[in-house]
């Protein structure tokens, strides 16, 4: 029997598990599972074909893999109190330059045609904190800069085509498959795994969400933060080179008009939907991660229940709009004002 | 005749996630009467004011304002019934003139169009009515933290209609402020405004207030009429305990023989439009302090030595060597450190928990790749809840919700864990209880002796006295006299700020 008290507690218990960050993210995400599986009982059903692993949820998880390594670079940047616009034409760059390495056989070895992705990505980032720490301008203006003129850089490389080439060890980033789990999951595993690890394990996570919650008060307590904010854009290219090439690999082909066009919005996205404020601070890496699944399991259910193309946006915008309002308190504030009022004019 | 009561506030309760803030309180205000609402840091002070000005929505209790309920009213509707509030933490924009801050939310129009000359005239009026004079056409971060709290003084005072609350209002303005305000609440009061006023400095309670209120651990202990309770007493009432009167002439100072080396030796070092060109010493185990009136320098000569603005010319030394601080980052490594006086915009970091905001300076010295590992951490945290008495439910909520000493204290920690040399204190016992302050200002001595080296920029004139070996005087961004030993005293310094350098 449940005495007052322990039903008291046992609401307070469901209160807090509902007031908790990861709630609404998941509750939306399972919202949205649960559709699919109503639609289609063979939803999350996973066959093995020739070693490896083939389904709904796979093809979801697979999916979602560039832009999950944007949203986790774009988090950390968001947390310092900027943005990074650049990271589609950073995948278009990254992308070009291994098709061009490839196709036109400057290099072969697989280890450094993807350092050279990895390395002109970095680059990419090391400009962009540059702007934005040294030189002060503005984040948003700042990536702006590199958001247009890379998409030009990335069409000067390819030469305006798209780049189609034929490499084994290339290919294995976007197509090929460790212990039956496609690579590209692998990748975003092991790239979120490790960056957890590194915030925990050393001071950069606190400094990060330092810098953006009070960048003031953090300069007087001694943060450097020009070195700070360089690492972290440095690592927004670093995952978007990441993306690139997962997206160039996959389609063996790099399309510089097209390749990762609008994906810094999913990201931005994304991290919104997980609970991050654009205004920086503290930051939240899991929840973003259920942002983009459910950025990508909408775009999916969208696509396999036969709607146009077009309709994927309207209903991002539906949904992204839904999260940001049961999560911002200025909403539940009032919503519960409504409540209560109401229980009072029943009293 | 009993004046008529205008607000009155009974049983009120108020709760945050693992605090109780309020239980029970009351209290009640008359027309033309001034009160004292006292109680230690993190009695629950900011958090009753918050209740009855609706900022926050309490959990029960009634609220009334001449005898009409206006609990569970927004913020917006009870300024409009007449309440008005400097709250402890400017509120202002920063980015707004002066002037547009005074009148935000009721600017004067004329033909549908706001009318900015009127704006700014009546904005100049009602300041210099304040004996305060300044542009008011520029932006509010241009002033200094004590400015902008005489700025949104003016903006309460002006608005009030039936009562004004000030919390802590002279937690950072200096004597001559500190009489302007008041002459100004004695002119409220004979008009029949009801004044709330909450300080640490008691002696002013005495001044200018005609009841206390006092509030202990979020409850209410007593109310009385200042005649009737005598400060020793109410002292008692505020902290539950007594504290043990330390005697102020107690310090016997340092001299300075001429061939010890200084830890740090400024020489002739200035920027314009901050600090003339002057020189500093300051010696290990000893103390400097900074005297001088609001604007005259003191902060900026502490911002210049900690390498937050570089000096356009002379040079830093450390035990000797010349160094050049690029920024605050320098200056830690060299073992300095900086306790800032405006915390809100330059000392916490409201969104991180107490104890990151405590290790933040010391982690910072170490670089970002040696982290603090958890459990030095948390002793870190517990030593210094401890030892500062920093009242927090728990070390990992964020800093921003304890009461506004605490902060302050959490500051004072992190500078304090850092392990400093030198150690540059702008105003460290800001909105600090007279119990925490005499255990702080114990501490500090206490690592004095042990051989780190102190310079206190301070407004109160005691503080200085108590704790300097020497003392340096500036004047409208001039290093204008240096006091030693017998010459260190309230009177001496007083006297020295009003006359020299006058020409
Ligand atoms: N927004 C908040 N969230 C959680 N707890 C809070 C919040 N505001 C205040 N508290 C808690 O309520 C208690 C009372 O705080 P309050 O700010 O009212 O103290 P105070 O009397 O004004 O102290 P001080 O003299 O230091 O300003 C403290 O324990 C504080 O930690
Ligand atoms: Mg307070």
């Amino acid at each position: 029997m449940l005495t007052i008290s322990d039903r008291k507690e046992k609401t307070i218990v469901l209160k807090e598990i509902m007031q908790s960050r990861l709630f609404w993210p998941i509750f939306v995400l399972l919202l949205l599972l649960a559709f699919n599986l109503i639609n289609d009982p063979s939803f999350f059903a996973i066959e093995i074909k020739q070693g490896r692993l083939f389904g709904s949820v796979i093809d979801i998880l697979n999916r979602a893999a560039p832009i999950a390594l944007l949203a986790l670079g774009m988090t950390l940047v968001i947390a310092t109190g900027g943005i990074d616009l650049s990271v589609g034409a950073v995948i278009a760059i990254s992308g070009a330059v291994c098709a061009y390495l490839i196709q036109n056989e400057i290099v072969t070895s697989t280890p450094l045609i993807i350092l050279a992705g990895i390395g002109v990505a970095l680059i990419a980032g090391l400009w962009n904190g540059i702007l934005v720490s040294i030189l002060g301008i503005q984040p948003i203006i700042a990536t702006l800069i590199l958001m247009v003129a890379g998409r030009g850089i990335a069409q000067l490389i390819t030469g305006g085509q798209i780049l189609t080439f034929d490499h084994v060890g290339f290919e294995f980033i976007g197509g090929g498959t460790l212990f039956g789990i496609p690579f590209s999951i692998v990748l975003v595993v092991l790239t979120y795994g490790v960056t957890f690890l590194v915030l925990r394990k050393t001071a950069l996570g606190l400094f990060i969400a330092s810098i953006g919650a009070n960048p003031t008060a953090s300069y007087f307590a001694g943060i450097r933060e020009p070195q700070i904010k360089i690492l972290v854009y440095m690592f927004s290219g670093l995952c978007a080179g990441l993306a690139g090439m997962i997206l160039t690999s996959d389609i063996q082909g790099a399309d510089a008009n097209n390749a990762g066009l609008w994906s810094e919005l999913d990201a931005i996205l994304a991290v919104v939907v997980g609970g991050t404020a654009l205004t920086g601070g503290r930051y939240y890496i899991g929840p973003t991660l259920i942002g983009v699944l459910i950025l990508q399991t909408m775009t999916t259910t969208i696509l396999t229940n036969g709607l146009p193309v077009q309709f994927t946006h309207i209903v991002k915008a539906a949904v992204v709009i839904l999260v940001m309002l049961i999560m911002s308190p200025q909403f539940r504030g009032e919503l519960n004002r409504l409540r209560t009022n109401k229980t009072k004019e029943i009293i | 005749m009993e004046p008529k009561s205008i607000l009155k506030v009974s049983q009120l309760n108020k709760s945050f996630p693992g605090v109780k803030a309020l239980s029970q309180v009351q209290l009640e205000l008359r027309e033309g009467e001034i009160m004292a609402l006292l109680g230690g840091n993190g009695a629950g002070k900011s958090t009753l004011i918050k209740c009855i000005t609706g900022v926050y929505t309490s959990d029960g209790g009634s609220i009334s304002l001449s005898g009409q309920s206006i609990r569970g009213l927004s913020a917006e509707e009870i300024i409009l019934k007449g309440i008005s509030t400097v709250h402890q933490e400017v509120n202002l924009i920063p980015t707004l003139s002066v002037a547009e801050n005074i009148y935000l939310g009721r600017q004067p129009y004329r033909f549908g169009l706001i009318d900015w000359a009127k704006m700014n005239t009546n904005a100049e009026e009602l300041l210099s009515s304040m004996k305060v004079f300044i542009d008011v056409t520029a932006t509010l971060n241009d002033y200094s933290i004590a400015v902008q709290q005489m700025i949104a003084i003016a903006r309460g005072v002006d608005m009030s209609a039936k009562v004004l609350i000030l919390d802590e209002p002279t937690a950072s303005l200096d004597n001559k402020e500190v009489e302007q305000l008041f002459t100004l609440m004695r002119e409220l009061k004979s008009r029949g405004i009801g004044i709330v006023f909450v300080t640490h400095f008691l002696d002013q309670v005495y001044d200018v207030c005609d009841q206390i209120t006092v509030l202990r651990n979020g409850q209410f202990v007593a109310s009385s009429s200042v005649d009737e309770l005598p400060q020793i007493e109410l002292i008692n009432l505020m902290l539950g305990k007594q504290i043990s009167n330390k005697n102020s002439s107690g310090k016997s100072r340092h001299t300075t023989d001429s061939n010890s080396k200084p830890f740090l030796s400024a020489s002739n070092i200035g920027r314009k439009g901050m600090i003339n060109p002057c020189d500093v010493n300051i010696y290990s185990g000893q103390t400097l302090g900074l005297g001088g009136l609001l604007g005259s320098g003191r902060t900026e000569l502490a911002k210049l030595l900690f390498g937050i603005v570089k000096p356009e010319q002379g040079t830093i030394q450390i035990e000797g060597e010349v160094k050049a601080f690029g920024s605050p980052h320098d200056a830690i490594q060299e073992g300095l450190a900086f306790c800032p006086e405006d915390r809100k915009v330059e000392g916490i970091i409201g969104e991180l928990s107490v104890l990151e905001n405590m290790v933040l300076a010391l982690q910072a010295k170490q670089g970002w790749f040696r982290m603090i590992g958890p459990k030095e951490q948390k002793e870190i945290g517990k030593k210094f809840v401890r030892s500062l008495n920093i009242v927090t439910s728990d070390i990992n909520k964020p800093v921003k919700e304890l009461s506004g000493g605490n902060q302050q204290k959490v500051i004072l920690a992190r500078w304090l864990a850092s392990g400093p040399s030198l150690l540059i204190l702008d105003e460290p016992t800001r909105g600090i209880d007279v119990g925490a302050k005499s255990e702080i200002l114990q501490i500090i001595d206490g690592l004095c002796k042990q051989g780190m080296a102190l310079m206190v920029i301070s407004s109160e004139l005691d503080e200085i006295v108590e704790f300097s070996d020497r003392v340096s005087v500036l004047k409208d961004h001039n290093m204008i006299a240096e006091l030693t030993g017998k010459d260190i005293s309230t009177q001496k310094l007083m006297e020295t700020i009003a006359h020299e350098g006058r020409d």
